[in-house]
């Protein structure tokens, strides 16, 4: 049987865990310790975990988040989440088909009054945003309690693997986001004033201005904070086409979940949806586990991410379609293909240009949503509340970490500290990191073919520093004013003395250097390189590629190594023909074979484009509506269901407001969904306080 | 804009009253219109309704109009053709206590004799055997009602509007009624920020809105909007047939009732005492621990059941907990339907035919029995046995 852990990783480490025995269907399977029974599915190659009870329709991860209820198994007789609940030795666990039965219960039930607690400060959310403001609350020692849903603090953080853009001075740019997540945590802890409560979901926000909280995943309690500070990120779009919740399907975050905190492989061979920066980071992140890239497709003639992750990925041998939509996942209880299309100024499919690629997951990454909802119910309900992060705009993790310092300090504020002025060139700052990526200017290949020379493949402006920071000599220059400009090597040939930080450190693994010294022919040419060293060695042949992904040549690897301040990235040097040498901009990893579409396309035929996951309701059902007239989304939800389920509409709005434009309907007609407490599903117990202290 | 058109009737208020009410109008060939503040169908407290349908009240008012929806509600779907999750599944009211007891038995003696419903009290042993997830522990008896039921109130009152729709009634949504037309003591219009509207004879069906509009008119109705909140389950295999209600006072609570829908959804609600008087219809963090303990009192096995949302809203009282129904007697042309003390789905069909009797001026001796509990001018003293 095939392993799908991932054994291996460039870049996260491989924690040894105790191996334990638990049951699917019945069959004695291995897990480990302190995983999640999704994680132990995932690991031994089960994707369906049941059936839905309306349709029968396949099961499997969609959010790996507790948003949604796709994942329900029933573990020991009761259904839960199987992406929440933690796998036990022995446990029985079944596939959930149709609606769970309700185990019985015959002991009486003991319970005790729901606790109270009023605080300075309540932030929700312990992810870049919220662990910022915490920092500055803690600072000024101002008691706060820190909530967040997870096992560990980051949020998304943790599952950041490659280093980060932004600014060097304001948020730890070039530094890698797990490693951003464990140091913002490290310093969290060390303020007294500051309660951190993980595994704690905020439920809701009620009129009394009490927030209702799900503490250690089991004990309800209230809070009343004086100010709310409300940062819990965002969620991610979905999108319509037939076959949309297939198992295999999932939301990039998903994705990144399963790969890199449970470290399982959910796919071998992946194809992407989106060409921001969620989606191409998606793309590296599964090439580093191991995992194919079949191609990434987007609707819009270029990708919306920045360049440096599009080439980097391209390089690796990532085939991005721009200009194409999805049409189709294909298959029966799982993907087995996709059909893409190339689509028209209007985004319309062209007939005639389908093609299918093999590939047994696809990933979805056509951008994120606020998750504001507390925010606005507090401002409704008349509380002191703040937003901070992707919950306020959505924007890169640098721009949340600034922007949740600037919340901290005003939150410390909102309770009538003084703490002076808050510097106009902090909010210049935060405007900055959040800005979106800028003009491209065409290549500048330095034209010397001597000594050494650092060729810097960086030609969009972006919000990032680190270069300016890794050259010892100072030699790398970013306008200090506006780190959006591009980087410029400043210095003269014989000026470098190839320590390669550069080359090591840039997030975008945009930085070569061409040493012509001991061979001007054939000069050496240093490439990051970011895959474990197993991938690579001596005397293979690679295929190096320009900046824009167009291959070069063939060439003999001269040696690998890495440098003291490299932090796992390594340096591969290969021997280059002066002509090419100064183009190189990386290595292939991936074969092209794996690239390469079917030879006939797969026509889905079935008219199987769901818009509510959670209720099985259709992109067709919607429309038809839509085109009699309504235009109450209350309306819709009535007749449909969309969005009665149990995510509680979360994944179906967007949509829904999407097809609401694509039928031509004025967005002032649309009258938008009543939003309605709780957040998450949470068994009944909880809220009446049960005493589980026996069991 | 101004419009002349005239109608037949007008109904202020397209909920659970109000729209029912347009169907049969319609079908009985009168030109309605509807007019309703919300952007559809039931978005005012319809679609806070969860569902129960019972007949085993305790006056021959709510009893027969309740008896004659049900017969509506049950036939709905092999008439209309559309499903509004209508599941015959019973009452039962529990006694933990001897005061219970007593009052359930003797309720259910009168509901036996006075109006043949088809109720009975049932000792412990033998409810478990009908409802085994109840709690036994000190389960005295309860009374079970098994022709009662439940429908999804979203989807009964959009079948009443498609059908009213397609019968000839016209809605109309986000508009407001901001005056009636007052001619020679008779109401003779209503106006809106849209437009004027012309009509013989308006309908006030405005639930919590309706003493406004009564108002508007010079009458003086007497509802007095109280909140309540109820929560919905996620959808488990099917194990419970009846409504459970325990009209047991608590702390905060005089009672509390919960059943299992159709779709195996558990939906829940409780009477807060004191009510909460008043038109506020945001969530509090009160309600939930105050529901849930109680529930899981009455039945253990709903521990593991997840919550899935929350929500209030409105019960139109009146002082002696009996609907509003009549004409009012300081304008002419001017019909109060309103005032259904938070069960106005369940009283809706029935009331709507009542309606249609009272606007065609061929009422029964049953309907005037009916009309003079209901009456808007009533002395409101009396309470009912049970609301």
């Amino acid at each position: 049987m095939t392993d799908f852990r991932i054994r291996k990783h460039p870049i996260l480490p491989i924690p040894q865990r105790k191996s334990i025995t638990f049951y699917w269907q019945g069959t004695a399977l291995e897990a480990q310790e302190g995983e999640t029974i999704s994680a132990a599915l995932f690991a031994n190659g089960i994707r369906t975990f049941g059936h839905h009870p309306h349709d029968g329709a396949p099961q499997g991860i969609f959010c790996a988040n507790g948003q949604c209820a796709q994942c329900m198994v029933i573990a020991d007789g009761r259904p839960v989440k199987s992406c929440m609940e933690l796998v036990k030795p022995d446990m029985q666990v079944m596939p959930l088909n149709g609606l769970p039965v309700l185990p019985d219960v015959n002991e009486p039930i003991e319970m005790k009054p729901i606790p109270q607690l009023d605080v300075p400060v309540l932030i929700i959310g312990g992810g870049p945003a919220g662990l910022s403001a915490a920092i500055e609350l803690g600072k000024l020692g101002i008691h706060a309690v820190l909530l967040d849903d997870k096992h560990r603090l980051g949020g998304k953080l943790v599952l950041q693997t490659h280093r980060f853009f932004g600014s060097t001075n304001a948020v730890f740019a070039g530094t890698r986001g797990i490693d951003i997540a464990t140091r913002l945590e490290k310093e969290v802890r060390k303020y007294p004033s500051i309660d951190v409560w993980t595994q704690s979901t905020a439920l809701a926000v009620f009129s009394d201005q009490r927030v209702g909280v799900l503490k250690n995943g089991e004990d309800y309690i209230l809070v009343k904070p004086q100010t709310l500070l409300v940062a819990c990120g965002a969620r991610e779009k979905f999108l319509t086409f037939k076959g949309n919740t297939l198992p295999g399907v999932y939301g990039a975050g998903a994705f990144q979940t399963l790969v890199n905190r449970d470290l399982v492989r959910p796919a071998e061979k992946l194809f992407i949806v989106g060409g921001g920066n969620v989606g191409l980071i998606a793309a590296y992140h599964a090439l580093q586990a191991g995992i194919g890239v079949v191609g990434l497709v987007e609707a819009l003639p270029e990708c919306g991410g920045y360049k440096v992750h599009k080439d980097k990925i391209v390089r690796m041998g990532v085939p991005i379609y721009t200009s194409h939509t999805v049409l189709s996942a294909n298959g029966t209880d799982r993907v087995e293909s996709v059909t893409i299309a190339k689509v028209d100024s209007n985004f319309k499919p062209i007939p005639g240009t389908e093609r299918s690629f093999e590939c047994d997951s696809l990933l979805i990454a056509v951008g994120l949503d606020p998750v504001n909802e507390f925010y606005l119910k507090a401002k409704e309900f008349g509380m002191t509340a703040l937003v901070a992060g992707d919950a306020e705009e959505i924007a890169e993790a640098s721009a949340a970490i600034f922007s949740g310092k600037i919340k901290g300090l005003e939150t410390a504020r909102s309770l009538g500290y003084e703490i002076g002025e808050i510097p106009a060139s902090w909010y210049r700052t935060g405007e900055i990191l959040k800005s979106k990526p800028g003009k491209v200017t065409s290549e500048q290949l330095p034209e010397v073919r001597t000594g050494v020379v650092p060729v810097i493949h960086c030609v969009q402006e972006i919000p990032c520093d680190p270069c300016s920071a890794l050259c010892p000599h100072g030699l790398i220059d970013i306008n200090n004013r506006d780190i959006r400009s591009i980087p410029q090597f400043i210095g003269n040939s014989y000026c470098c003395e190839v320590c390669e930080r550069c080359v090591a450190g840039c997030p975008g693994l945009a930085i070569t250097l061409v040493d012509y010294r001991s061979n001007p022919e054939k000069p050496l040419v240093s490439i990051p390189y970011e895959f474990t060293r197993e991938t690579i060695k001596a005397t293979d042949v690679v295929t190096v590629l320009d900046t824009e992904g167009e291959p070069l040549g063939d060439l003999e690897v001269y040696s690998i190594h890495s440098i003291p301040s490299s932090d796992r990235t390594l340096v591969v040097q290969v021997e280059a023909p002066i002509d090419i040498a100064n183009r190189i901009a990386g290595i292939r990893i991936q074969e092209t074979t794996i690239t390469q579409p079917m030879d006939e396309y797969v026509d889905h035929v079935t008219d199987d484009v769901i818009v509510c996951r959670c209720e099985r309701v259709t992109a067709g059902q919607i429309r038809s509506l839509i085109r009699q007239g309504y235009r109450d989304i209350n309306e819709i939800k009535t007749v449909t269901r969309a969005g009665m389920g149990a995510c509680g509409g979360k994944t179906c709005t967007s949509i829904i407001h999407r097809l609401f434009r694509e039928e031509g309907i004025p967005v002032d007609e649309i009258v938008e969904s009543t939003k309605r407490p709780i957040f998450v599903e949470v068994p009944l117990s909880a809220f009446a306080g049960e005493d589980r202290k026996e069991s | 804009m101004t419009s002349n058109t005239h109608y037949d009737v007008i109904i202020i208020g397209a909920g659970s009253v109000g729209t029912p009410t347009a169907l049969y109008l319609a079908r009985a060939g009168y030109q309605v219109l509807v007019l309703d503040f919300g952007a559809s169908v039931g978005q005012g407290s319809n679609k806070k309704a969860i569902g129960g349908i019972r007949a085993t009240h305790s006056d021959p008012a709510k009893v027969r109009l309740c008896q004659r929806s049900i017969e509506i509600f049950s036939t709905w779907k092999e008439t209309y053709g559309d499903d509004i999750e209508w599941y015959q599944g019973g009452y039962c009211f529990v006694a933990y206590r001897d005061r219970e007891e007593k009052i359930l038995k003797d309720l259910c003696e009168k509901q036996r004799k006075d109006y043949h419903l088809n109720i009975n009290w049932y000792d412990s042993l033998d409810l478990l055997k009908m409802i085994p997830d109840l709690n036994p522990n000190g389960l005295i008896g309860g009374t079970f009602s098994p022709e009662d039921g439940s429908i999804s109130p979203l989807l009964a009152v959009h079948s009443f509007y498609t059908n009213a729709h397609q019968a000839g009634a016209k809605f109309q949504f986000h508009e407001p009624v901001k005056s009636l037309i007052i001619e020679n003591g008779k109401v003779i219009g209503v106006t809106t920020p849209q437009g004027t509207y012309y009509a013989d004879i308006i309908i006030n069906a405005g639930g919590p809105w309706s003493r406004e509009v009564g108002a508007m008119g010079g009458v003086n109705i007497e509802v007095h909007p109280d909140s309540h909140e109820a929560a919905i389950t996620e959808g488990v295999a099917h194990f419970l047939d009846p409504m459970i209600v325990d009209i047991r006072p608590a702390e905060g609570s005089s009672n509390f009732y919960f059943y299992q829908h159709l779709t195996g959804q558990i939906i829940f609600c409780i009477t807060p005492n004191p009510p909460a008087w008043g038109m506020d219809q945001r969530e509090t963090s009160n309600f939930l621990p105050m529901v849930t303990r109680r529930m899981l009192e009455v039945m253990p096995k709903l521990k593991n059941i997840r919550v899935r949302r929350t929500w209030r809203g409105l019960y139109p009282m009146t002082p002696d907990g009996f609907p509003i129904i009549g004409w009012a007697r300081e304008v002419d042309n001017f019909l109060q339907v309103t005032g259904m003390c938070g069960q106005g789905l369940m009283l809706g069909p029935g009331t709507a035919e009542l309606v249609v009797r009272i606007v065609q001026g061929n009422t029964t001796p049953e309907d005037e029995e009916i009309l003079s509990i209901t009456s808007p001018y009533r002395d409101f003293g009396g309470q009912e046995m049970l609301k």
